[in-house]
Parts: C-alpha cells; sequence; structure tokens
C-alpha cells in the first residue's frame, strides 16, 4: 500500500510541477522593437466562416504537460517499449494485447449497454464469452475471424452520445490529448472497472503486485500499439493540429 | 490513302507489340484518374513485397554548430538522418524526400526497404523544406534556391558520411529522389561533378518537377479552386469531412487507413475529384505553412511572425498557423523568397529567378550525363501540359513514362520498384 502512495505522491509533484513550469502567457512576448509582419492575422483571416472553435482556456498549462509527455515519452516511456518489444516474441506481445483487449470489454459492454446499443452489447458480450473459452482466457481472438468485430466505446463516448459537449481541452500527463468530458469518463470508467473486479474477488485482482504488473503492462503495450511519435509531423503545430485531430477523432466515434 | 492510313496504323500495332514491354504482363495501376492515383492508398496487390524491417540508425548532424535553436523550437536537437545498412561492403545511394518531407516519410521507407532488398546501404535525408533541415542545416534558412539548396544537402551529405563511416563499408554512390528532391537531386548530381566527393554512379529523377513555379501554382490553385467557396470556407470543408468519416464508419462498420479499407470504401463511395484535388492542396498548403514559418522565425520574423519577439515553448502558435495555411507559396515567392535574393542582387529580376528554378536552366548538363535517368507519369498533376513531354525529350531513352499514377502515387506498385532498381543495377527496365 506504502508503494502505491508513494507513486501518487510523486505523480502529484511531477503535476505541480508543471503547473508552476507552465504559468506563464501564451502569447509572443513583445519588446521594443516589436513590429507586426506583413502578412497579419486580422487581415488575412475571416472570423465569420472560419477557425474551428476548440476550447482551449488552459492552453499555457496544456502545452506544458505536452512539453512533459514529450520527455517522459522520450526518456522513460519508450525506451521501457522497446525493452518490451526487445525481450518478448511477437506473438507473444499479440497475446498480450489479446489479453487485456478481452479483460477490458467490460468497459465497451457497458457502454454499449448505457447508449442502448443493443447489438454492439451483444457483439461484444459474445465476443468476451468465445475468446474467453476457445479464444483460452482471451489470448486469442477468434471472435474477429468470426466477424465479431470489437465494438469500443467508453464513458466519455457514452456522455458524448447523450449530448454532453467536450468542455475545455486538456492534456493529461502521460495519457495525452483529452478534454474534460473525456476525462470525467476516463475516470469512471476506471472506478467501474475496478469495482467490479474487486466485486468478482478473484484471486489475481486482490493481490496488490499483480494487479500492479497489470497496469504496468497494459500501459505500455497501450503505448506500443499506438504509432503516435512526437514531432514526427515535423510541424511546428504539432499542437494544434493533435488538438484538432483528437477532437475530431472523438467527434467521429461517438456519432458513428 | 485509306489503305496506306490502313497500313500505317497496322505497322503501329505491330511495334507495339513488338516492343520489349510484350514480354512482361502490361503496366496496370488501379486509379486512373490522377487525383485518386496521387492521394488513395492501394490495395495489397498492388503494392511491391518488401521487407518489413530493415536494419536502420537514425541519427543527427549540427552542420552549423555555433547557431542557436530558438526556444519556440525547443524540440529540435539537430538534423535527423537515418542509415540503412548492410553489414558487407555494397553501393550506397542517397535519398532526398520530397516537399515538406521527412527522412523516414511512408515513401522514404518504401524506398529504403526497396534498396536494402537489392543490397544497396541507404542513407536518407529529409527535404531542405522540412522545418528540421531549415533549423539546422539551411545556409540561408530560405529553402527553394535550387543552387542554394544543393549546396546545403551536399555538406549534409559529407557530414552524414563523417557519422557513419566507420561503421560500412561503400563501394560507389548513387543518388535519387522524388518530386521537390528529384528535382533537387539533378542539381546536387550537377554540383558533384565539380566537387567529386562522391562521383555519383547514377542518379534517378522521380517525378521532378520540370518547373518549380509552374508547380507550385498549380497546387496553389487546387485548394483555391476547390473548396467550395474558397479558403475561407476551408473550415466548413473539413467539418464536412469529418462527417463523411463519421458516416463511412457508421455504414462499414469499422474504420481504418489501410489500402484495403479504403479501397473498399473508394469503390462504394468514388470521392468526387474536387474534394481530391483540394486534399493534395491543404496537404501541400500544411507543408508550406510549416516552412514559411519556420523560415521566418529563422530569419527573425517580419513576413507571417512579428519581427523581434521572443516566443518561447508555450506560445500559442495557432494564428501563425492560421495565416500560412491562407499564403500562397506563389505569394511568398513574390513577397518574400524574391526581395531576399534581390536585395542580394538588384539586377535579378523575377522572371529570370523563375527561369532559374527548372530543369530546362540545366538542360545541357541534363542532356549530356549519360548516367542520370528519369521516372515520370504522363499524368502527374503537378505538371504543366507538355512539361512531361519537354523531360522525354530531354532525357530520351533515359526516361521511363508510365501513363498512370498521378503525382509519385504509383512508386510503390511492383513494376515501377523493379524499375527503380534495376536502373541503378545497370539493367533493362
Amino acid at each position: 500500500m506504502t508503494e502505491s502512495i508513494r507513486v501518487k505522491m510523486l505523480l502529484l509533484v511531477t503535476i505541480l510541477g508543471i503547473l508552476l513550469l507552465s504559468g506563464c502567457s501564451t502569447l509572443p512576448k513583445q519588446t521594443a522593437d516589436t513590429q507586426p509582419p506583413m502578412r497579419q492575422y486580422d487581415d488575412i483571416v475571416h472570423h465569420s466562416t472560419d477557425v474551428a472553435a476548440i476550447s482551449d482556456p488552459l492552453e499555457g498549462f496544456n502545452r506544458g504537460v505536452y512539453r512533459f509527455n514529450y520527455y517522459f515519452d522520450k526518456y522513460i516511456f519508450l525506451p521501457i517499449v522497446s525493452a518490451y518489444t526487445f525481450v518478448m516474441p511477437d506473438y507473444a506481445e499479440d497475446r498480450v494485447s489479446n489479453f487485456i483487449d478481452n479483460i477490458y470489454e467490460f468497459n465497451n459492454f457497458t457502454n454499449n449497454l448505457l447508449q442502448l446499443k443493443f447489438k454492439q452489447t451483444g457483439i461484444t458480450l459474445a465476443r468476451f464469452v468465445i475468446n474467453t473459452t476457445v479464444g483460452i482466457v482471451g489470448l486469442w481472438d477468434p471472435a474477429t475471424s468470426m466477424h465479431l468485430r470489437r465494438q469500443p466505446e467508453d464513458f466519455g463516448q457514452t456522455l458524448g452520445h447523450y449530448g454532453v459537449g467536450n468542455g475545455p481541452y486538456l492534456v493529461l500527463p502521460i495519457l495525452g490529448p483529452s478534454n474534460l468530458r473525456d476525462t470525467a469518463g476516463l475516470a469512471v470508467d476506471m472506478v467501474a472497472f475496478n469495482t467490479v473486479a474487486k466485486e468478482l474477488e478473484t484471486d489475481w485482482m486482490k493481490d496488490n503486485n499483480v494487479r500492479m504488473i497489470f497496469s504496468a503492462v497494459t500501459a505500455v503495450d497501450k503505448r506500443k500499439r499506438q504509432p503516435f511519435r512526437y514531432y514526427r509531423t515535423g510541424s511546428p503545430f504539432e499542437y494544434e493540429l493533435v488538438r484538432m485531430l483528437y477532437t475530431s477523432q472523438r467527434k467521429i466515434v461517438i456519432e458513428k | 490513302m485509306r489503305k496506306i492510313f490502313l497500313l500505317v496504323l497496322t505497322t503501329l500495332v505491330l511495334c507495339s507489340l513488338v516492343s520489349p514491354a510484350v514480354a512482361k504482363k502490361p503496366y496496370f495501376f488501379p486509379y486512373v484518374n490522377p487525383y485518386e492515383a496521387t492521394v488513395m492508398e492501394v490495395p495489397a496487390v498492388y503494392e511491391a513485397e518488401l521487407p518489413e524491417t530493415v536494419p536502420t540508425e537514425v541519427f543527427r548532424i549540427h552542420p552549423f554548430p555555433e547557431r542557436e535553436t530558438p526556444d519556440v523550437f525547443w524540440y529540435d536537437s539537430g538534423l535527423e538522418c537515418s542509415l540503412v545498412y548492410q553489414e558487407e561492403e555494397a553501393p550506397l545511394i542517397f535519398i532526398i524526400a520530397g516537399t515538406g518531407a521527412r527522412y523516414n516519410s511512408p515513401k522514404m521507407v518504401n524506398l529504403q526497404k526497396a534498396f536494402y532488398q537489392a543490397g544497396y546501404h541507404v542513407l536518407s535525408i529529409s527535404s531542405p523544406t522540412y522545418s528540421n533541415f531549415i533549423i539546422n542545416a539551411s545556409q540561408t534558412m530560405l529553402p527553394g534556391r535550387l543552387d542554394d539548396d544543393a549546396v546545403d544537402i551536399y555538406r549534409v551529405m559529407k557530414d552524414a558520411m563523417d557519422e557513419v563511416k566507420s561503421k560500412i563499408k561503400v563501394t560507389d554512390y548513387s543518388l535519387t529522389g522524388y518530386s521537390l528532391g528529384g528535382i533537387q537531386a539533378a542539381y546536387v548530381s550537377l554540383l558533384d561533378e565539380t566537387e567529386k566527393v562522391f562521383n555519383f554512379k547514377k542518379v534517378l529523377l522521380i517525378n521532378p518537377p520540370a518547373s518549380l513555379y509552374n508547380s507550385v501554382s498549380r497546387l496553389d490553385s487546387l485548394m483555391e479552386n476547390n473548396i467550395p467557396g474558397g479558403i475561407d470556407n476551408l473550415n466548413k470543408w473539413y467539418q464536412d469531412l469529418v462527417e463523411s468519416i463519421s458516416s463511412l464508419y457508421q455504414e462499414m462498420g469499422y474504420f481504418d487507413l489501410s489500402g484495403d479499407f479504403i479501397y473498399k470504401a473508394y469503390k462504394r463511395h468514388p470521392p468526387r475529384e474536387d474534394f481530391l484535388a483540394a486534399l493534395v492542396g491543404v496537404s501541400f498548403a500544411m507543408s508550406s505553412a510549416n516552412m514559411m514559418f519556420t523560415a521566418d522565425v529563422m530569419r527573425g520574423g517580419g513576413y507571417i511572425t512579428p519581427k523581434n519577439v521572443e516566443m518561447s515553448n508555450s506560445t500559442s502558435l495557432e494564428r501563425f498557423g492560421m495565416v500560412g495555411l491562407r499564403t500562397r507559396f506563389t505569394d511568398y515567392f513574390h513577397e518574400y523568397f524574391f526581395p531576399y535574393f534581390h536585395d542580394k542582387d538588384p539586377t535579378l529580376t523575377e522572371p529570370q529567378l523563375i527561369d532559374e528554378l527548372t530543369l530546362k536552366h540545366i538542360e545541357k548538363y541534363l542532356r549530356s550525363a549519360k548516367k542520370i535517368g528519369l521516372l515520370h507519369n504522363q499524368d502527374d498533376i503537378i505538371m504543366a501540359p507538355g512539361e512531361v513531354d519537354y523531360l522525354h525529350k530531354v532525357f530520351g531513352d533515359r526516361a521511363q513514362i508510365y501513363p498512370t499514377g498521378g503525382h509519385c502515387g504509383n512508386m510503390n506498385h511492383p513494376d515501377v520498384v523493379r524499375f527503380i532498381v534495376n536502373f541503378f543495377d545497370g539493367q533493362e527496365g
């Protein structure tokens, strides 16, 4: 238990550090000799018809976290991911991914149900049963080859489905782009998952060490499957691009 | 008269039958519309079989070690290049990326794999228009003047070789590049004739523009002419795109970006040409905006960013991006690029500069240098009418022109990959 408190403390200190580092303004700092550019925003961009309005009142903070994530990814996360992929045969990595996906079918199930998507709920349940039995505790995914595709849903999508707007854009430490609605959704999904896991009183979930290992492997596996690498776009506007693409992608999965 | 006509026709048909192409399966590309060819991913059957991974080392060089990187580029720490290496002694090929593309863009990675498979070391260089290149490796920090770009690229090649020479054994050097990288490869080859550091054995230009100004004008107008209501409606156009993806997802039950998925979706809803053209235009405008912003900041501002401001790692850049997106490449040419060179040489005129940024400018060299070959597509969308034919004439039998493929859309087609590799091996395509 002390271990997990220490982890939480560390996280808190880190976040505080970021907050302190990023309290500054997001406007370029003017000097005495500042001259406006030849091509100015107000002359060129017409507000009435344009500007993808994504609310980002915490931009200074968000950019700080974005920067933190860049370094975290570079010096901690990606080295761990490469060590993991180096040690593990590809075949075993796929089994791990399937196993994790199968466990988190729980969230797909509850959220499809909450959105009254009964067909998708049924598919999710069928997938879980087939993959847990025929697929041996979810290590394989025979359901997909039976044309039962995964039906990913999370509580952020459920909220969106019922008309909850994005709220301000947020960049979460380690987890990356999000917004107020999706962050709340993430928290609810986590609480629901942990509550049920505890209710079930499965032996492995009771064991703190096993739980920690499971969470760690889940995080590494998730990063491994996410091809995004910071600044591979090469664009100085990457923060803005990620913000736009994240927001569009969420819109797509909510409306689908 | 009619008989003669028939005779000619028959002869023509027979000639085309006995041409070397008859021995092989004729070239077939699934998209005949050049915009489709340029934009759409192709199903796996039309892609060359390449190794999944190749031994790669990424490294950084600092051609101008004294130069300070502004805070707004806080994530930048030297020009990234990559070496794909053979264990044995082998020839080395340099490849130069297209406009705004980096050393490991998807097209570059495919070339790396194809050359690795054919037994080459491959040294990949980002485009001189790519931010990371402008920040670290451009002398003027104002890319686009082809002879300056060639000097910058040549410097990078030498520095990169210094970095890797202990690791590999090289027999000889070759060079290729696609799109803007193609025309730059020609200028680098010309420079090498006097510098003689590499003495390139063979050089292949893949889908190069014949004239930079003509090609960027065409690309500029793609966005202007194909977004309904023009550039002011860019956001609406984008939101509509998001909506269409959403309904496609709903219809297909899943979504991914694989060639097979896109081809399936394409069969159901062939996209309109204006949409695809706009997509090419927007993607070009985004690359140009990156380039303009980087060049402007590196050179102290004044064009799309204010002069003498301090931008930090938490400065919001959205407004500059918006302005950059709405600045045509030709605006940049007339308002920023030409004036800089005009200041240095007051006798220089715009038409002179435009003429200088062409392959015609070095036509004599291209005609005489038998080691240089050309790979192009008759329907390449960046080419003005007649330009492909002009290049065909200049290169004669050293040109391979495919009827379809758009702009670089067929670079991973099995026939094209085979042609590229055979060109460097000195065999007939």
